[in-house]
C-alpha cells in the first residue's frame, strides 16, 4: 500500500492518535493529549503498529501507580477538598461538616491539618466544639484546584523521571499520605514513529472528510459523491457472532441418512417401547440369553411388576422356532418358550426390531431399508457409556443376496462416511449367520476400530416374519462411535450435554468432500 | 463375555508346532474369537457365547490346530461302557429334573491341572450355564464313591453333609445361609420344598446342585485318577453338550471316557454320547448364501478345518459343538475357513428407489423454519428424572416409569418435552442470552397399543431472554403455521407451568395441537432461572395428519 492508500484507510481513532506521537511518546502522554479513553488509544496504537506506522516499545520499570485510597480519591475527590467544599464563611461545627462530606474521623483530622497548613480555613472553639470557616485562600484553592488533585488525575503508571517541578512537589506530598500512591514495577509503553509514519504525517492526515458509515441520508442526498469512503483494513479481525443451527449429532445423522437414501434404501421408523417379543424373541434371542437380564435392558413397570403387552397372531410360529426350529430344519434352542417372558414391555435395545417389523409388512423384493434412530441400554452414564444411543440399521431383502453383497454395501457406506478401508471378522449374534464384526481403518488413529455388526438373518428369524427363507442382509452400526473422533470428542457424554457454547462453536458436520 | 488366557509356550506344545506371533494373532481372529491381547507371554481371547467348547485350553487348541491345518477333521472320542448306573428318582421332576453324567478314568492330576479343571467348570457355569441356572456342573473323585449313584430330591432339613470348605456337617437348609456358595446361588432353590442331591449307594451325599459339593466325596485332589462328572439342569439337550465339552477336555488331558447308564423309571440313556450329529448340507445353499462357487471337495476341506466331518452330502458335527442348529451354521463355518478377508466385495445391480419417511421431511422443514428465526436445536434424552417433569414444572403428571432404572436421575420416560428444554436452560445460565432453543422428540403416555404405551412426536420451543414473552412465542408459532399453510387459533387455557392468563391452547380444524405461553416464575425459580421464558409444545403427529389432509406436497 502506498502512503495515499494508508491514509485513506486510517480509522478515526488512528487519525486522532498519530499526530500526538511526537517522535517517541509515552502511552500516558498520548492519552492525555488526545483526551481519548485508554482502550481507544490502545486499539489505535495496535492498528498503527500493524500498519508499521509506529513501533511500540514495552518496558517494565519502577512506576508510580494509584493505591487503594488513590483510586477512591480519584473518584470522590481528596478528603481536604471534600471537607473544604462543605465549609462556608459562617463558622460551622467540624462534626457537621465531617458528616456532610462523608469523611471518617481519621480522614477529617488529616484534612484539617492540611487545610490549616495552607491557611485555607479559620478555626475557633465554640459551644459545639471546634467550628470552621473558609478563608480567602481557601476559596481560591477551591476555585483553582490543588497540585495534588491535578496529579491524581494524571495517567498512571507514571515514570518518576518524567515529572516536572510542580508534579514532583505533588508526588512527594501525596506519597507521605497513606495508600494514595505506590511505586512498583509496571509496563511503560513508548510509541515511536517509523519513517513511514513520519511520511504519512508529513503528507497530512487531517482534513480528510471521508465517510465512516454509509447512511440512508448519504444515499438519498448523493452527498457521498463529493466525499471519499474511509477504506477499512479488511485484513483485521472482527468480533465473532453465532446463529441458530441443527444439533451436530442430528447433522451427522442426517448426513448418514442421506448416504442410505442415495444408495436406494427406504427409511423405517417405529416405536421405542416394544415387547420383548419383537425386540428379542422374533430375532431368535433365546429366552435365557444374558441380554434379557435386567442389568442390560430397561423394562417398563413399577419396580414390582414389569408391564405386559400383547403378542401378534404369528407368535406360535416364533415359539416353534425357539423350541424345535419348526420346518426350517433347525433344532431350535431345545428349550420351552414362554409367552409371558415374550410379553414383557421394554425400551428397544436395537433398531433391528424395526427391521423385524418391516419384514412382516413386506410385499415385494428386492427391497432395502434403513433407519438411524435411538436405542436404549441399561448403562450408568460415564465417559464411555450412554443409556441412549443412535443405531444405524440396514437390511437388504433379496432372494439373490449373499455374503459378498453384505460386505459390498457396508464398504460402500463407510467409504462415503470417510473410512475407505473396511474389514470384517467372524462374530456372533443370535439372529444372524454368518455374522461379522465390522472394522474400519481409522486414518488419524492409524488403527482398526470396531464400529458395528453385520450378518445374514437366520432362517429361524426370517421364516416366521416373511413366510419363507429369503436372504436378508442386516447390519447395525453405532452412530456415536462412528462420529466422535470426527468431532474431536473423547467423552461420549459431550454429544448430548447441550452446552450452548459448544453448540454455538462446534464445527459443522461435514461428509468427506473428496469422495463422491 | 468370558475370556480365556493361554500361555504361548503351552499353546505351542499342545499344537505340536511353533507358530510365529503375527500368524497366531491373525488365525485366532480369523477363527472367530475376539482377540483381546497377544504378547510373547500370554494370549487373552474373548470367546463368543455360541462357542463354549473354546472355553478350555484343550478345546481352544483343538479348534486352532484344525484351523491351522495341523490336525483337521472330526476328532474321535472313544467311549467304553463302565457298567455303572445313575438312578434318576422321580422326586427331582419338579425340582431339577435332568442330569447328564460321565466317567473319565486314568487322569494324572497335579495342583495346576486341578486349577485348570475348576477354571473350565467356572467359565461354563458363568456363560453356557447362565450362572448355574441352566447348567450346574459337578466333578467328583470316583474312587470315593460307591455306585450306583442316585439323583433325588429331599426336604432341606433331611439333607446332611459336610460342604466343601467346612469342618462339619450341616443341613441343606443351613447351607443356604451359612455357606458362601449357598448365599450366592441359594436363589436358584428359592421356594422349593425339596432340594436335589446326588447320593451314592452308601447313602453319602456327593453334592447338592446347583450349590455345593461334599467335602468328603466331592473334592478332587492330586491323588484322584478317576472322576465322575455330572451336569444338572432342566433340558437334557443342553446338559449333554455341556457334559461333552468338559468330558472332551478331560479326555484331551489324557483321560479315557467311560459311559454310565442313566435310569429314569423304565427309560434308560447311555451317557455320554459322543456320536457326531449328522447335519444335511446343501452345496447349492452354501454357495448361494456366500456368493462362492465351491465344490464338494472344497466344502470337505473347509469343514475339516472347522473340526467337522463330511459324508454323503451331510456334515458330521462334533458332539461338543453347541452352535450348530441349522445348516446355515455350517455355512458360517465354511465362510470362516474360506477366510472373511478372501471374499470379493460386491454391490449387486438392480435398482431400488430410496424413500425418506415423510415425517422426517416435516421435521426437517420445521427445523429449517426455526433455525431461520435464529433458534438452536438441542438434543435431549427420552429418559428424565421423574421430579423434573412433575414437581419442578408444578405439574401433577404421572409418567411411565422404568422398572429397573440404573440411576435416579433418569427414572421415567418423558410425557412432555418442555421439562427437557428447561433443564437445558438451567444448565446454561452462565452462557450468553438470549437462548432460544427447540427440540423434536418422542413422548410417552399410557394408552391403547400392543405395549399399553402410546408414543407421539413433539416439538418444543423455549425462548429465554429479557424479551421472551407471549407475543414473541406466539409470533414464532404464527410464522411456522403460516409457512406450513395451516390456519390455527389460540384459545384460553389453563396450565400450572405457565402464568395464568398468559397461556393458550393451539387449535386447528377443531383439534388441539398443543399450548404456548409464559412460564410461571415459580417454575423458573425451581430451575434457578433469572430470565423469563416463553415456550410452546406442539404435537407433530397431529400437525402431520393435518398437513396430509390439507396438502398434496406431502405424500
Amino acid at each position: 500500500m502506498g502512503t495515499k492508500e494508508i491514509i485513506a484507510a486510517l480509522h478515526p481513532l488512528e487519525r486522532a492518535v498519530l499526530p500526538h506521537v511526537k517522535g517517541s511518546s509515552r502511552f500516558s502522554e498520548i492519552v492525555a493529549a488526545t483526551g481519548l479513553r485508554d482502550v481507544e488509544v490502545m486499539r489505535a496504537i495496535q492498528w498503527l503498529s500493524a500498519k508499521q506506522l509506529i513501533t511500540i516499545h514495552e518496558d517494565v520499570q519502577e512506576a508510580i501507580t494509584l493505591g487503594e485510597n488513590g483510586i477512591q480519591y480519584l473518584e470522590k475527590g481528596l478528603p481536604e477538598i471534600r471537607l473544604l467544599q462543605h465549609i462556608t464563611g459562617i463558622a460551622t461545627p467540624l462534626l457537621h461538616i465531617q458528616q456532610a462530606a462523608h469523611l471518617s474521623a481519621e480522614e477529617a483530622q488529616a484534612a484539617l491539618g492540611l487545610l490549616r497548613k495552607k491557611g485555607a480555613i479559620a478555626l475557633s472553639r465554640g459551644k459545639e466544639g471546634i467550628t470552621l470557616s473558609i478563608t480567602a485562600a481557601g476559596s481560591q484553592m477551591l476555585q483553582r484546584g490543588t497540585l495534588e488533585s491535578a496529579f491524581l488525575a494524571k495517567h498512571f503508571p507514571l515514570d518518576p523521571a518524567t515529572l516536572h517541578d510542580e508534579e514532583r512537589y505533588a508526588y512527594h506530598e501525596l506519597k507521605k499520605r497513606k495508600g494514595i500512591l505506590m511505586v512498583k514495577p509496571a509496563t511503560i509503553r513508548t510509541v515511536t514513529l517509523t519513517p513511514l509514519g513520519e511520511e504519512v504525517l508529513r503528507a497530512g492526515i487531517k482534513g480528510e472528510k471521508s465517510i465512516e458509515s454509509l447512511t440512508p441520508e448519504l444515499i438519498r442526498s448523493r452527498a457521498w459523491q463529493q466525499k471519499t469512503f474511509r477504506a477499512y483494513d479488511v485484513r483485521s479481525p472482527v468480533p465473532a457472532i453465532t446463529g441458530g443451527r441443527r444439533h451436530f449429532v442430528r447433522q451427522a445423522a442426517d448426513s448418514i441418512r442421506r448416504i442410505w437414501l442415495e444408495m436406494g434404501f427406504q427409511e423405517m421408523s417405529g416405536t421405542m417401547v416394544q415387547t420383548a417379543f419383537w425386540d428379542l424373541d422374533a430375532l431368535f434371542v433365546p429366552q435365557d440369553h444374558p441380554a434379557r437380564q435386567m442389568q442390560d435392558t430397561f423394562f417398563l413397570g413399577d419396580g414390582k411388576q414389569v408391564l405386559a403387552g400383547t403378542l401378534p397372531s404369528f407368535a406360535p410360529a416364533v415359539q416353534a422356532m425357539h423350541e424345535h426350529g419348526g420346518a426350517t430344519g433347525s433344532t431350535g434352542w431345545q428349550i420351552p418358550w414362554d409367552r409371558h417372558t415374550a410379553a414383557e414391555v421394554l425400551l428397544r435395545t436395537h433398531t433391528t426390531v424395526l427391521s423385524a417389523r418391516t419384514l412382516t409388512k413386506l410385499k415385494s423384493f428386492p427391497a432395502k431399508f434403513f433407519s438411524v434412530s435411538r436405542v436404549f441400554r441399561n448403562e450408568t452414564l460415564d465417559w464411555k457409556h450412554l443409556f441412549e444411543l443412535n443405531q444405524v440399521e440396514g437390511i437388504v431383502v433379496d432372494p439373490d443376496a449373499n455374503f459378498r453383497h453384505l460386505l459390498g454395501y457396508i464398504t460402500a457406506f463407510f467409504t462415503k462416511l470417510g473410512f475407505s478401508q473396511v474389514r470384517v471378522r467372524p462374530a456372533h449374534f443370535p439372529y444372524t449367520e454368518p455374522s461379522a464384526e465390522v472394522e474400519v481403518f481409522h486414518p488419524t488413529k492409524k488403527s482398526w476400530v470396531e464400529l458395528g455388526g453385520a450378518g445374514i438373518f437366520r432362517p429361524e428369524v426370517v421364516v416366521p416374519l416373511l413366510g419363507k427363507d429369503i436372504p436378508v442382509l442386516a447390519w447395525g452400526i453405532g452412530l456415536e462411535r462412528s462420529i466422535m473422533d470426527h468431532l474431536s470428542l473423547t467423552d461420549i457424554r459431550d454429544l448430548y450435554k447441550n452446552d450452548l457454547k459448544q453448540l454455538r462453536e462446534i464445527r459443522q458436520w461435514m461428509p468427506p468432500m473428496d469422495i463422491h | 463375555m468370558p475370556t480365556i488366557t493361554l500361555n504361548k509356550t503351552v499353546l505351542e506344545s499342545l499344537l505340536g508346532k511353533r507358530v510365529p506371533l503375527p500368524q497366531l494373532e491373525k488365525s485366532i481372529s480369523a477363527l472367530g474369537v475376539g482377540l483381546e491381547s497377544i504378547t510373547k507371554e500370554g494370549i487373552v481371547a474373548e470367546v463368543f457365547p455360541n462357542r463354549p467348547d473354546l472355553l478350555s485350553e484343550q478345546g481352544f487348541v483343538r479348534a486352532l490346530a484344525s484351523f491351522l491345518g495341523f490336525r483337521t477333521g472330526l476328532r474321535h472320542y472313544p467311549v467304553t461302557p463302565s457298567g455303572h448306573q445313575v438312578i434318576i428318582d422321580p422326586s427331582v421332576a419338579s425340582v431339577r429334573p435332568c442330569t447328564a453324567c460321565a466317567l473319565v478314568k486314568g487322569l494324572r492330576l497335579n495342583e495346576q491341572r486341578i486349577a485348570e479343571i475348576i477354571q473350565i467348570q467356572e467359565k461354563l457355569h458363568v456363560s453356557y450355564g447362565r450362572d448355574r441356572k441352566r447348567v450346574a456342573i459337578g466333578i467328583y473323585p470316583f474312587e470315593r464313591i460307591t455306585p450306583p449313584i442316585t439323583f433325588r430330591a429331599l426336604p432341606p432339613q433331611d439333607i446332611k453333609f459336610r460342604p466343601l470348605g467346612f469342618s462339619h456337617e450341616i443341613t441343606g437348609k443351613e447351607i443356604l445361609t451359612q455357606h458362601k456358595a449357598g448365599r450366592a446361588y441359594g436363589h436358584l432353590l428359592a421356594g422349593l420344598d425339596k432340594y436335589p442331591v446326588f447320593v451314592d449307594a452308601k447313602g453319602n451325599v456327593l453334592s447338592m446342585p446347583p450349590i455345593i459339593n461334599s467335602h468328603e466325596t466331592g473334592k478332587v485332589d492330586v491323588d484322584t485318577s478317576d472322576v465322575f462328572i455330572e451336569c444338572s439342569g432342566f433340558h437334557y439337550s443342553v446338559l449333554r453338550i455341556c457334559l461333552n465339552i468338559i468330558t472332551a477336555a478331560l479326555a484331551d488331558m489324557g483321560g479315557s471316557i467311560h459311559s454310565l447308564e442313566l435310569r429314569s423309571g423304565r427309560k434308560s440313556i447311555i451317557s455320554p454320547d459322543f456320536t457326531p450329529r449328522k447335519m444335511p448340507l446343501s452345496l447349492q445353499y452354501a454357495n448361494a448364501r456366500l456368493g462362492l462357487q465351491l465344490t464338494a471337495s472344497d466344502i470337505r476341506q473347509y469343514l475339516a478345518r472347522m473340526g467337522h466331518g463330511y459324508q454323503g452330502k451331510a456334515a458330521l458335527v462334533p458332539a461338543y459343538r453347541a452352535d450348530v442348529l441349522h445348516q446355515i451354521d455350517l455355512v458360517e463355518d465354511i465362510a470362516i475357513a474360506h477366510g472373511y478377508g478372501n471374499f470379493q466385495k460386491e454391490i449387486p445391480r438392480g435398482a431400488t428407489a430410496g424413500r425418506e419417511e415423510p415425517f422426517s421431511r416435516l421435521q426437517a422443514m420445521l427445523a429449517e423454519l426455526l433455525i431461520g428465526l435464529g433458534m438452536m436445536e438441542v438434543n435431549t434424552y427420552h429418559l428424565i428424572r421423574r421430579a423434573a417433569q412433575g414437581e419442578l414444572m408444578s405439574s401433577t403428571i404421572s409418567p411411565v416409569l422404568l422398572h429397573n432404572p440404573s440411576s435416579k436421575e433418569y427414572d421415567s420416560l418423558r410425557a412432555w418435552m418442555l421439562p427437557s428444554l428447561l433443564e437445558v436452560l438451567a444448565g446454561n445460565t452462565h452462557h450468553e442470552y438470549p437462548q432460544h432453543l427447540f427440540d423434536m422428540g418422542t413422548i410417552f403416555q399410557r394408552g391403547q397399543s400392543e405395549t399399553g404405551i402410546v408414543e407421539q412426536q413433539h416439538l418444543a420451543v423455549a425462548l429465554c431472554g429479557e424479551h421472551a414473552n407471549f407475543t414473541a412465542i406466539r409470533q414464532a408459532l404464527d410464522y411456522v403455521m403460516r409457512m406450513l399453510g395451516i390456519q390455527h387459533q389460540i384459545i384460553g387455557y389453563e396450565h400450572a407451568s405457565f402464568i395464568p392468563g398468559r397461556v393458550g391452547q393451539i387449535c386447528a380444524s377443531g383439534i388441539s395441537l398443543g399450548y404456548l405461553g409464559e412460564i410461571h416464575p415459580l417454575v423458573l425459580a425451581n430451575h434457578k432461572l433469572e430470565m423469563p421464558v416463553a415456550a410452546l409444545e406442539l404435537n407433530l403427529n397431529e400437525l402431520f395428519a393435518l398437513l396430509q389432509k390439507s396438502t398434496s406436497s406431502l405424500p
